[in-house]
């Protein structure tokens, strides 16, 4: 329901709670002040004191309720021959079995591997790329050229994955622009579209076009709140253009760069599934297969519900601990992460 | 004051137009992989949206000519988008775009809107309980435990299946919600002391105070239901319910024979329409696209660095 980018940005909230748990409750007034412990209202009292205000959460609970968390539960079916006409309720519990086939069956092996490898090649060349462009236009003079950049390069992050293949193939694809001009000039088209071999190529330009720009956002907010005295020092010290962004540049945006590499682990797994379910009849399903793309087809197009809720269930797990382990290796290398390390 | 305080400051100076005095001028070669970086980027982005725009413009005779495709129309023409509108396909689905949208939107700001508000203030729950929900929404349900519920629900090939898993998103709760707590709790308590209920201070003191936000996050979820693809091509079978975004698919990604299933005989070549029908679903993201620069950059920042 909700692209990656948006929702990554919601944990930090998580950080926030030792530092701002005072200050709200200074903020609602009487109603409650942590801490100093004053004479607790009865719970009847409070629930009549918040009667409109937990009115209010209803509409957002329902939805929670009804396209979350029972879905989540949902996921049980993982764990049964689930029949559509018997229903949850009525269909054979299986235990494990439908992991074990899964396993066995190279098609999943196959989708699982080609997800990891994808997902190494955004990884190591996606990630890169919005930190450079950030910098490069964090040390542009002029504020009119860096606006303009700036409006262009936001743009591509509010189309659709649709447009953009759509772009794509107009000018990479076998009959678009540059193979035309290619033409033209008597040489010998290059499938850019279709060529499986350099598919994970192909799917990292796209995510670039897409979202490098936008991704580059968080990087300039950690830029300008370095403290810019620090580099006038620095530079009074005698020490040069590198020497500065190494010692004081990088530094300044570790924590930025570790928040956001623990998202991207943590979201790894689902690489890009619009881009791959768009692409995968060009480039065939050796190419193209992931996870997700996997669930889809086996799931809802091939009516394989149990098999393909295990396929979501593994992934979902999967992705969970490597959420997990990441935020442990940050808090190794004194980092924050996702949570402060200790949550009160 | 503050305009006192900056213009005794020599130090503003340094900001723009001139580099500050203790850094040193990059070298040429810097200099130049910088600018060539920054121009092959955004040459990147506008050259295909410029070539789709112009194509979907040209006339048949540049078209034949170029070999299909055009960077700059010489005789401008509108026959490609004539010919899309003659047939009753782009229209519906534009017309069910928009009305997903429109919808959508309402909703999804009501839901949030109150949602927002409730937990930046009820003190029912504490904070943890929040939090815990915050963090829960970091995982997705799965795509087959969500496709059963909708098909429970009985909202396949229903409109409200395009809109209803879209109303509530985590990210603009969160800006929400974090604009909300920014809001002093004095006005609230005063209000409250005037006898105003909860709906009566979000509708008459909240909300006016917050009018920036909503529109941003009103923005980001119209862009959201505008683009979205998949949702529709789990959910909806009936051709006559496919929003922009699904045809698009359909006709010009997998290119299946656009201009037979459009029911229309060509008269311009096939390419043309193609780019009429990407233009179509291009445009409005255009058009709002100035008021989201203008404003995201502070959502987001709001959301993700501050804390």
């Amino acid at each position: 329901m909700n692209s990656t980018t948006e929702q990554a940005p919601a944990l930090p909230e998580a950080r926030r709670v030792p530092a701002r748990a005072g200050g709200k409750a200074a903020g609602s007034g009487p109603k409650k002040r942590k801490g100093s412990k004053p004479p607790q209202q009865s719970f009847r009292s409070r629930l009549r004191r918040d009667k409109q205000m937990l009115l209010m959460m209803v509409p957002g609970v329902a939805f929670l309720l009804l396209f979350f968390y029972i879905p989540i539960l949902g996921n049980v079916i993982a764990f049964q021959d689930y029949q559509p006409y018997l229903g949850i309720g009525d269909s054979l519990w299986v235990g494990w079995q439908n992991f074990v086939d899964l396993f066995g069956n190279p098609d999943f092996v196959h989708a699982f591997w080609n997800t990891l490898y994808l997902a190494a090649w955004q990884l190591v060349f996606l990630f890169p790329v919005p930190l450079v462009l950030a910098l490069i236009v964090d040390s542009l003079i002029s504020t009119r050229v860096r606006r303009i950049f700036q409006s262009i390069a936001y743009l591509p992050h509010f189309l659709s994955w649709v447009l953009v293949i759509a772009f794509f193939q107009q000018m990479l694809g076998g009959a678009g622009f540059v193979n035309n001009l290619l033409r033209d000039w008597g040489m010998d088209p290059i499938p850019f579209m279709t060529n499986p071999e350099t598919f994970p190529v192909m799917v990292v330009v796209q995510m670039i076009w897409k979202d490098a720009g936008w991704a580059m956002i968080i990087f300039l907010a950690a830029l300008a709140s370095i403290d810019a005295s620090l580099y006038e020092a620095a530079a009074a010290d005698g020490a040069g253009r590198w020497r500065r962004m190494w010692h004081i540049t990088l530094p300044g945006l570790r924590p930025v760069i570790v928040l956001l590499l623990i998202l991207r682990i943590g979201d790894i797994l689902s690489v890009g599934f619009e881009q791959f379910i768009l692409q995968r009849d060009a480039v065939g399903a050796g190419a193209a297969e992931v996870l997700d793309t996997f669930t889809y087809y086996t799931g809802v197009v091939g009516g394989g519900w149990s098999s393909g809720a295990a396929a979501g269930l593994a992934k979902g797990v999967v992705s969970a601990l490597l959420i997990y382990g990441a935020n442990k290796l940050a808090h190794r290398f004194g980092e924050d992460g996702i949570f402060a390390k200790q949550v009160r | 004051m503050a305009t006192t305080l900056f213009a005794r400051k020599p130090r503003e100076l340094t900001y723009n137009p001139k580099r500050p005095v203790w850094k040193e001028k990059p070298s040429a070669l810097y200099q130049t992989v910088k600018a060539v970086v920054l121009i092959v980027f955004s040459l990147s982005i506008l050259t295909p949206i410029l070539l789709v725009v112009s194509t979907s413009l040209a006339d048949t005779e540049q078209l034949v000519k170029a070999g299909g495709f055009v960077l700059w129309p010489e005789r401008p023409t509108l026959e490609a988008y004539a010919t899309i509108f003659k047939g009753p396909m782009v229209l519906q689905s534009l017309g069910v775009s928009m009305l997903v949208t429109a919808v959508g939107t309402i909703l999804a700001l009501f839901v949030t809107i109150t949602m927002a508000y409730a937990t930046s203030r009820t003190v029912l729950f504490g904070r943890p309980v929040i939090l815990a929900v915050l963090f829960t929404l970091l995982f997705a349900p799965g795509l087959i435990p969500s496709f059963l519920m909708i098909r429970q629900l009985g909202l396949l090939d229903s409109l409200w299946s395009l809109i209803l898993p879209g109303i509530f998103g985590a990210f603009n709760f969160v800006v929400m919600r974090s604009f909300f707590m920014n809001i002093p709790g004095e006005l609230i308590e005063s209000a409250r002391i005037d006898g105003a209920n909860d709906w009566q201070i979000l509708w008459r003191i909240v909300m006016p105070l917050s009018k920036a936000v909503i529109a941003v996050v009103g923005l980001f979820y119209a862009v959201g239901f505008w683009n979205s693809f998949f949702n529709a091509l789990l959910y909806i079978n009936d051709h006559s319910k496919w929003p922009i975004q699904l045809l698009l698919r359909n006709f010009v990604v997998q290119g299946s024979g656009a201009a037979d299933q459009l029911g229309i005989t060509t008269t311009p070549p096939p390419q043309s329409i193609q780019m009429a029908v990407v233009v179509v679903a291009l445009v409005p993201i255009l058009m709002v696209y100035p008021f989201l620069q203008k404003h995201f950059a502070k959502g987001v920042i709001t959301g993700a660095v501050k804390g």
